[in-house]
């Protein structure tokens, strides 16, 4: 494989990776503060529809964003109601929110724009496009350095490098902020967060919000910048493969930038299946590339390489002792 | 002292879930521009107003009433069966193994030995899931979500590769020997003149899966087994308190789980398409969930849930014939109804509680 494919692959696995990113650390907010979340998958496909619709419709891919945005809101406020107000089984919500919004975006898109459950395609201001970093062009001829400069880092869109901000930013709330800790604790002993006098309804809901925050920039990502409007199912298990992450990070959002990028990496492969072949002379199954994350993660579950120990209170509603 | 009379628990708190799932579909269908009203009399005369209908509607149903099986024992063990869809992939896999390459004399060991070989796929897909979550604590929902994905790729990887027809470019096995052609009910129901269920793909498996209830039912309810279950799903301390090993419990319940999952498989595969096709299980393994929340976990109230969601199923593809709506908007229903029955059901049941105990308290 030769310096310019190599390129080409990682630039591919960063544009792949980062829905993955996004949705992984939305998980990761939820997690931590004992709220399960497998409705990721959900709220980044409603995401990715309301996205590319107000963008197709108003022109301005910002609004579309917000319109994402707020979509993912709305299913993260729902399955707040049903997990925290309600005290419903986390995990039936997530499958419900998946469910409601694999079938709403397809009756929904159907309804408004007639074209068998897509929306139209995007183009120019209505879609996010890719931006040159200072010194690109001029720097291009550097070698090694300048190649990597110019195609991997520069020229993606602006989410990709909000997508990377968020992980040190992550990180840095988590560990660093009152909230962060707060954040934490309630998802490791709720009762203890109560007796302290914080209040552990308002600190889910805050967490699941953020959540929802982030599922909708992943999902807007996907029909805005990834590809250019919304097609059924785009989601094609993503929301599942950065729950794998979340589980491969072990919950830690340095370690789900690199469980993101592995398995963003993996995708991006299994759609170069010729780079593979030759370089490693045989076919490789772009079945078996889809899929190794999550054989990958079984194994990590299995207790091969290391635990993997989940918050200790997720997926426990915490009901206030009398 | 329970706060809610049992008829209460079991038929009311259904019955307004479904309601308030009812109308928010019924909003849903509006805000696209279509008569809710309308859509309802269109369901009801495609799906019941025929024999053809009929025999679409207890088709769906059938698939239904296994996978709402398999996703009912998981509960009672109190876990969560999402691998209903791969399990069923998997049972699929093993029909077409079975018909394939044994050469049965008659339908009648065609079934059995396709339904054991359908039973044993799916156990043999739920295991590692069941041993990861009985011997290493990793949760049963995400590895069997995970498993799901995996045996929608290992299905393709075989269909595209060694179970295909050779020179044929369809991801498909071949199809299915005479002999093992399940009577349908056209076949069975056929006397006189008129002709019954006409084309449609309802077959005998629906009387297997009606046994598989009332099986399930002896089971839960009737046997030592049913009861350590039971038991291990209402207070795991208190079952190993009594003696009862919660690694047996999960592997046996996740194994039944599995087998019954896998089970649907002579339905769809063996009793209609006669071949494995890509995608055979269409969701059937996810509406299971459904399917179970809304019949409580008993296998009578599943095989009723399985019907309204057989009913919904043929109701909902007439839909998608005749008018603008598409298909999709079953999942919409199928989705409200999870969260309603499932994951808000408090916001049912606390309301109604209140309203029970002040009654109560007036008598008194």
């Amino acid at each position: 494989m030769d310096f310019a494919t190599l390129l080409q692959m990682l630039d591919a696995t960063m544009r792949l990776a980062t829905p993955l990113l996004l949705a992984c650390l939305a998980g990761l907010y939820s997690e931590r503060a004992g709220i399960f979340d497998i409705g990721l998958e959900g709220k980044m496909l409603a995401a990715a529809f309301l996205s590319a619709a107000i963008a197709a419709v108003s022109g301005s891919v910002w609004l579309g964003l917000l319109a994402g945005i707020g979509a993912s809101m709305v299913l993260s406020l729902i399955h707040g109601l049903a997990s925290i107000t309600f005290r419903g089984n986390q995990l039936i919500s997530g499958v419900a929110i998946n469910f409601l919004a694999a079938g709403l975006t397809v009756v929904v898109a159907q309804s408004w724009f007639r074209q068998g459950g897509r929306t139209p395609q995007l183009s120019g201001d209505a879609r996010f496009n890719p931006i040159e970093l200072p010194f690109a062009e001029a720097l291009r001829e550097v070698p090694i350095l300048g190649p990597i400069y110019y195609e991997l880092i520069s020229g993606h869109t602006i989410l990709v490098y909000v997508a990377l901000l968020m992980v040190p930013l992550t990180w840095w709330i988590l560990y660093r902020t009152r909230f962060g800790l707060r954040l934490r604790a309630v998802g490791e002993n709720p009762a203890a967060v109560d007796t302290a006098g914080v209040s552990v309804i308002w600190l889910r809901f805050a967490a699941v919000g953020i959540c929802g925050l982030l599922c909708g920039i992943a999902g807007s990502y996907l029909a805005t910048a990834l590809q250019a409007g919304f097609v059924k199912d785009m989601t094609a298990g993503r929301g599942y493969i950065a729950l794998a992450a979340l589980i491969f990070a072990k919950w830690r959002p340095w370690y789900a930038l690199y469980a993101c990028l592995l398995f963003g990496f993996l995708q991006a492969m299994s759609l170069r299946s010729d780079v593979i072949e030759r370089m490693i002379g045989f076919q490789v199954n772009g079945q078996f590339l889809d899929v190794l994350p999550f054989i990958l993660t079984v194994v990590i579950l299995a207790g091969f390489v290391g635990k993997a120990i989940p918050p200790r209170a997720g997926g426990e509603p915490y009901v206030k002792e009398r | 002292m329970d706060v809610m009379p049992k008829w209460a628990d079991v038929i009311l708190i259904p019955l307004i879930s479904i309601l308030l799932a009812a109308i928010l579909s019924a909003l849903v269908i509006l805000a696209i521009g279509e008569n809710p009203w309308a859509a309802l009399k269109l369901m009801v005369s495609g799906a019941l107003g025929s024999t053809y209908g009929w025999g679409y509607t207890l088709y769906y149903a059938t698939n239904f009433i296994f996978t709402g099986l398999a996703v009912s024992i998981a509960f009672h063990a109190r876990m969560f069966n999402i691998g209903g869809e791969g399990q069923a992939v998997l049972g699929g896999l093993g029909v077409a193994l079975a018909c394939l390459f044994i050469p049965w004399p008659h339908w009648t060991l065609a079934l059995l030995g396709a339904t054991l070989m359908a039973a044993l796929f799916g156990a043999a897909w739920a295991a590692i899931p069941a041993f990861l979550q009985a011997k290493r604590g990793s949760h049963i929902v995400i590895t069997t979500i995970m498993f799901n994905f995996i045996a929608a790729a290992l299905l393709n990887y075989l269909l595209i590769g060694a179970l295909k027809v050779p020179g044929s470019m369809e991801p498909a096995t071949a199809k299915f020997p005479e002999a093992t052609h399940l009577p349908s009910f056209q076949d069975m129901f056929n006397w006189g003149d008129t002709t019954f269920f006409r084309g449609a793909p309802a077959n005998i498996t629906f009387f297997v899966g009606l046994a598989a209830c009332l099986a399930l039912w002896a089971l839960i309810w009737k046997t030592r087994l049913g009861y350590e279950i039971r038991s291990f799903g209402h207070s795991e301390s208190a079952a190993k308190y009594a003696g009862i090993s919660p690694t047996k419990i999960i592997m046996v319940a996740m194994l039944i789980s599995g087998a019954l999952a896998g089970m649907m498989a002579i339905n769809n595969v063996q009793g209609e398409a006669e071949r494995l096709v890509l995608n055979a299980v269409e969701g059937a393994g996810f509406i299971g969930i459904a399917v179970a929340l809304m019949g409580r976990s008993h296998p009578f109230g599943v095989l009723l849930a399985a019907l309204l969601f057989g009913f919904l199923y043929q109701g909902g593809a007439e839909l998608a014939l005749w008018t603008s709506i598409p298909r999709e908007l079953i999942i919409v229903i199928q989705a409200l109804v999870i969260l309603f029955t499932g994951a808000l059901d408090n916001m049912v049941r606390m309301p109604l509680e209140r309203l029970f105990l002040s009654m109560r308290r007036a008598r008194t």
